[in-house]
């Protein structure tokens, strides 16, 4: 099948079988291999990117699901090489080791705030569920969110503001 | 040149590895494309014990897409490829062979039995789907018991038993101590108890993976491994390829935890295929096959006894072993159980201890190195029967631990296993925990509520503990048969432009030893943090080593960089005279910079390299080189200690377990990245605390893992988990110039047996003496409806009321 997702920012048509999954489609076909896979159970979520703004796990979506579609991934987050407030708070806060986990990490941490801007420790933990990190034991991950909500709430400067605007980089949503 | 005037050790600084981590631009073994790149895919056995009748690849090999398929028979012939094993633990140990590929039985559900090459992964697959093995199947063993009792079916027919090996040691006959048979005899209590260390998976995050590129003069290798430069050894060794001709590279590998420290077979079917086909080769587990066939840890059932005087002082301590090694050896799976005997005794002074393993085959996946590899289970151990003891003699677990262990001034001391510990100081980290966790106010509401009979009762574990580090002395390690050395090789490159490029043979793989490593570089050169750069992974720049596991990377590596640094400023020195027209012995060298005592003419490092770059006026007979290496073999382990403090609830209803608090004081020595400390201590913390309530593997009774996948393997997620309260004390090791310890290991040992005290300790007054791990649920539930009895005998489980028939089924979640 024929289709056709942008993807951070770029637009890509291809030929695809149907069983292709969305997380294949990105790293086989348009080399975006900072979407990793990590299980084949969709428990893991390392896959995790945006969909039209929405974070999914990559390996449940098919490649043709996405026909028409705007993709976000890890890669497309960082804007005039400036990080995107998460991945910053993520560095600043320790909050990975290996990192393999880490983009999905950073994708669901986004799709979290822009559902709850200023989440409580129980809020990040529990939006987090679905992504697992085997390094951290989660707490500096729990920091980092807290600290990116920080550094995005309205007010806190240029960047946040940015970010507010920019639907592009997947905060916001609808 | 910026001269640093901080020092950069004990500063946390963010890690510079991070950058490309959290955009994206990473090389994990499976990121790496090559012209031509082939896939491989891996058929394995449904059966834990299975004769193979027949194979049947005809199908397979015409499949779209597929270039080849091979069998034992085409990839080995004559059978003469055997996986290594490098720990031999003893003259007599029966070693089967483990092929690439099973060729007449299959002895693990998950064992390889033929390999598909196709133009794409999904291709490779869906061939697997097409080739026909007849399998004629076999007795399965599963139980370590059954598998040692007369008559057992055995897993190789040819060793003629499933036992692989015994090892002991007593400390009455090794001179460090007395005779634990006369110590239990004549002392006033004596405990015996069994504990059970289940089946772990270490789930690093990124499947094992490896490509092979044969196409050029050299074979190159990725793969997501922790020890490159022992597999390319290994390699060298099992396959014959000359070792000159090949190159290992672990580019960014996602977590290890022991689970990458084997040597593969399917790393050795790449190498095989790829040289067979001429082309590249990738082969990228899924995680279902990783739960499958990647190596396993713990597996052991403990029987422990102590004895004590009335008053509280233990006397003696004997361990007596089954240790599971699955269906063969690991890579130095035979010896972990070995690494723990000598941490049975922890930090206690007992003065007669007897320690006995037996190592068992039996039908299912093989057992190495995880996390701690044999500490956490002796740590275990000693903290869950001090805990009983203390019940017996009715005293308070801190008391008696406190009366019992190596007083501070006692230090250095030698233990009764023959170890020196050079430093330590329990009570100092006992009391900064107890202090950050109210010891005593939660004691209080612990009686309050169960005074109330309140549902939700509350318990507290103590788990004070030591682990031996920096592996290891090599001197050591050839005393206990293990079949390489615990040194670690280091270089520093002086670039002209004053930069600076180290390499290490401790690879890492999300340890953040290139942060470290550079501060530790700034420091000792007097050069920016920033103007450092960290080469490893990879066999052709980092050209030799012992990579990284046991919390060795610093202790060992980190002072092999040092070591080097000093060579680099020595070589400096009378260069930097001669360019100033001094004597050496006038030059004193701090913060980059050489100066003149007494004036302030001075020359910087990086000035240094740019004359030797140059070398129009150096002094006669001087190379016009700055760089250096240095091996470092350290004369004695690092013994890190802490004192962890874990609030557990338990709902007396549901048998559901909330950890309150953790509360932890490790002692590391001197942290160089206090940041990084914290984060290996939390994410240690989750492992032990999972291996407590939430993680076992299960074999149904046809040895079917059914704990396969994350689905059914309970990996803890951000919101099963509490935050930790962690501190540190700091007493410097006096084996290392740095006094640095190791962290790695310490938050998995330490806090599994807090939690499970803890646990116990809510729920004592119903007679619960002991919960096997993990404490789900409905073991809790159990425990509390029916108590638990004689933990020391064999019949435990009918006993144990509902827990054996957990037992017989395999475990319950």
């Amino acid at each position: 099948m024929r289709i056709t997702v942008t993807v951070d920012g770029t637009k890509y048509t291809d030929e695809v079988e149907p069983r292709t999954l969305l997380v294949h489609h990105l790293r086989e076909r348009l080399g975006k291999v900072g979407t990793v896979v990590g299980c084949d159970t969709s428990n893991c979520g390392a896959c995790t990117v945006h969909l039209d703004g929405h974070s999914v796990k990559s390996c449940s979506v098919l490649a043709v699901q996405a026909d028409g579609c705007e993709v976000t991934t890890v890669e497309g987050l960082a804007r005039d090489g400036k990080l995107h407030p998460v991945q910053q708070a993520f560095h600043d806060n320790h909050a990975l080791q290996c990192g393999f986990c880490t983009p999905g990490m950073i994708m669901q941490s986004i799709d979290l705030l822009a559902d709850n801007p200023d989440p409580d420790e129980q809020a990040v933990r529990e939006g987090l569920e679905g992504n697992l990190c085997r390094c951290t034991g989660y707490q500096n991950i729990v920091r980092a969110v807290r600290d990116a909500a920080q550094q995005m709430s309205p007010g806190a400067g240029p960047e946040a503001e940015r970010i507010a605007e920019n639907k592009h980089v997947g905060v916001g949503g609808d | 040149m910026t001269a640093t005037i901080e020092p950069e050790v004990g500063k946390s600084r963010r890690r510079k590895e991070d950058e490309r981590l959290i955009t994206g631009r990473t090389r994990w073994t499976d990121n790496i494309t090559l012209p031509g790149l082939l896939h491989m895919a891996v058929l394995r056995s449904p059966f834990a014990h299975a004769k193979i009748v027949s194979i049947d690849t005809s199908a397979a090999k015409s499949a779209p897409g597929v270039i080849a398929v091979y069998t034992a028979k085409d990839l080995d012939p004559d059978g003469s490829v055997g996986m290594p094993c490098a720990w031999p633990i003893t003259p007599d140990m029966k070693a089967p062979r483990r092929p690439v590929l099973a060729s007449d039985t299959v002895n693990f559900a998950g064992e390889g039995v033929a390999v598909v090459v196709a133009r794409s992964s999904a291709e490779a697959h869906d061939a697997l789907e097409e080739i026909d093995v007849e399998y004629d199947e076999l007795p399965v063993v599963l139980d370590m018991e059954a598998a040692i009792a007369d008559g057992a079916p055995l897993v190789h027919e040819d060793l003629g038993t499933n036992t692989s090996a015994v090892w002991k040691f007593d400390s009455a006959e090794a001179g460090t101590g007395g005779n634990v048979e006369d110590a239990i005899s004549s002392s006033e209590v004596v405990l015996k108890r069994r504990f059970r260390q289940q089946r772990l998976v270490p789930a690093f995050m990124e499947p094992r993976a490896c490509v092979v590129d044969p196409t050029s003069t050299q074979i190159t290798m990725w793969s997501a491994t922790q020890v490159p430069h022992i597999l390319r050894v290994m390699s060298a060794l099992t396959l014959g390829i000359p070792e000159h001709k090949l190159r290992v590279i672990a580019p960014d590998v996602g977590g290890g935890f022991g689970g990458k420290i084997g040597v593969l077979p399917e790393e050795m079917m790449s190498l095989l295929v790829a040289q067979k086909l001429g082309k590249p080769v990738k082969w990228n587990e899924t995680r279902s096959e990783t739960m499958l066939a990647a190596h396993h840890g713990r597996d052991q059932i403990q029987d422990i006894t102590i004895s004590a005087t009335r008053d509280g002082q233990v006397t003696g301590l004997k361990v007596e072993l089954l240790a599971n090694l699955g269906a063969y050896n690991g890579l130095v799976g035979p010896g972990v159980p070995i690494l723990g005997a000598f941490m049975f005794n922890a930090i206690y002074k007992i003065p007669a201890y007897h320690f006995a393993c037996t190592n068992v085959y039996t039908t299912t996946t093989l057992t190495d190195a995880y996390r701690g590899a044999g500490r956490p289970e002796a740590t275990f151990a000693i903290e869950r029967i001090m805990d009983e003891l203390a019940v017996e003699l009715g005293m308070d677990p801190m008391e008696l631990r406190e009366k019992n262990w190596i007083k501070h001034e006692e230090f250095p001391f030698t233990t009764v296993c023959g170890l020196t510990y050079d430093s330590g100081n329990y009570e100092a980290a006992t009391e900064k925990a107890k202090q950050l966790f109210d010891y005593d106010g939660l004691r209080a509401e612990q009686e309050k509520r169960r005074a109330s009979k309140d549902k939700v009762q509350l318990g507290i574990g103590i788990s004070t503990f030591t682990e031996m580090c920096g592996l290891a002395p090599s001197r050591v390690l050839g005393s206990l048969d293990y079949g390489a050395g615990g040194w670690e090789y280091a270089s520093i490159r002086m670039l002209p432009t004053g930069k600076v490029e180290v390499t290490t043979g401790a690879s890492a793989h999300g340890q953040g030893h290139e942060t470290a490593w550079s501060q530790i570089v700034a420091d000792q050169l007097g050069v920016a943090f920033e103007d450092v750069e960290i080469l490893h992974g990879d066999t052709q720049s980092s050209h030799k080593g012992m990579d990284t596991y046991g919390s060795r990377s610093l202790v060992v590596g980190g002072i092999a960089v040092i070591k080097a640094a000093e060579k680099v400023i020595a070589k400096a020195k009378p260069i930097a005279a001669h360019l100033l027209e001094c004597a050496e012995d006038d030059l004193e060298f701090a913060g980059g910079k050489f100066t003149v005592k007494g004036t302030g003419t001075s020359t910087t490092m990086g000035d240094v390299a740019l004359a030797v770059f140059a070398a129009h006026n150096l002094p006669d007979g001087v190379e016009p080189s700055l760089d250096s290496d240095a091996t470092f073999d350290p004369e004695n382990f690092s013994f890190p200690h802490g004192t962890h403090l874990c609030a557990a609830e338990v709902d007396t209803e549901t048998g559901r377990i909330k950890l309150r608090s953790y509360v932890c004081v490790d002692d590391v020595g001197v942290a160089v990245n206090p940041l990084i400390v914290e984060g290996q201590v939390h994410g240690g913390l989750a492992q032990g605390i999972a291996q407590a309530l939430f993680e076992g593997t299960e074999h149904d009774e046809s040895g079917t893992l059914t704990t396969g996948t994350f689905a059914d393997y309970l990996l803890p997620s951000a919101a099963d988990l509490p935050s930790f309260t962690t501190d540190r004390t700091e007493t410097p090791s006096t084996t290392n110039p740095l006094g640095a310890k190791g962290v790695g290991e310490a938050g998995t040992i330490a806090s599994t047996p807090a939690v499970v005290n803890a646990v116990i300790d809510a729920v004592r007054h119903f007679g619960v003496d002991d919960i096997e791990m993990p404490l789900t649920p409905m073991r809790v539930w159990h425990a509390i409806q029916h108590g638990t009895t004689d933990a020391g005998g064999p019949g435990r489980g009918e006993a144990g009321g509902g827990l054996g028939s957990i037992d017989a089924t395999g475990g319950a979640q």
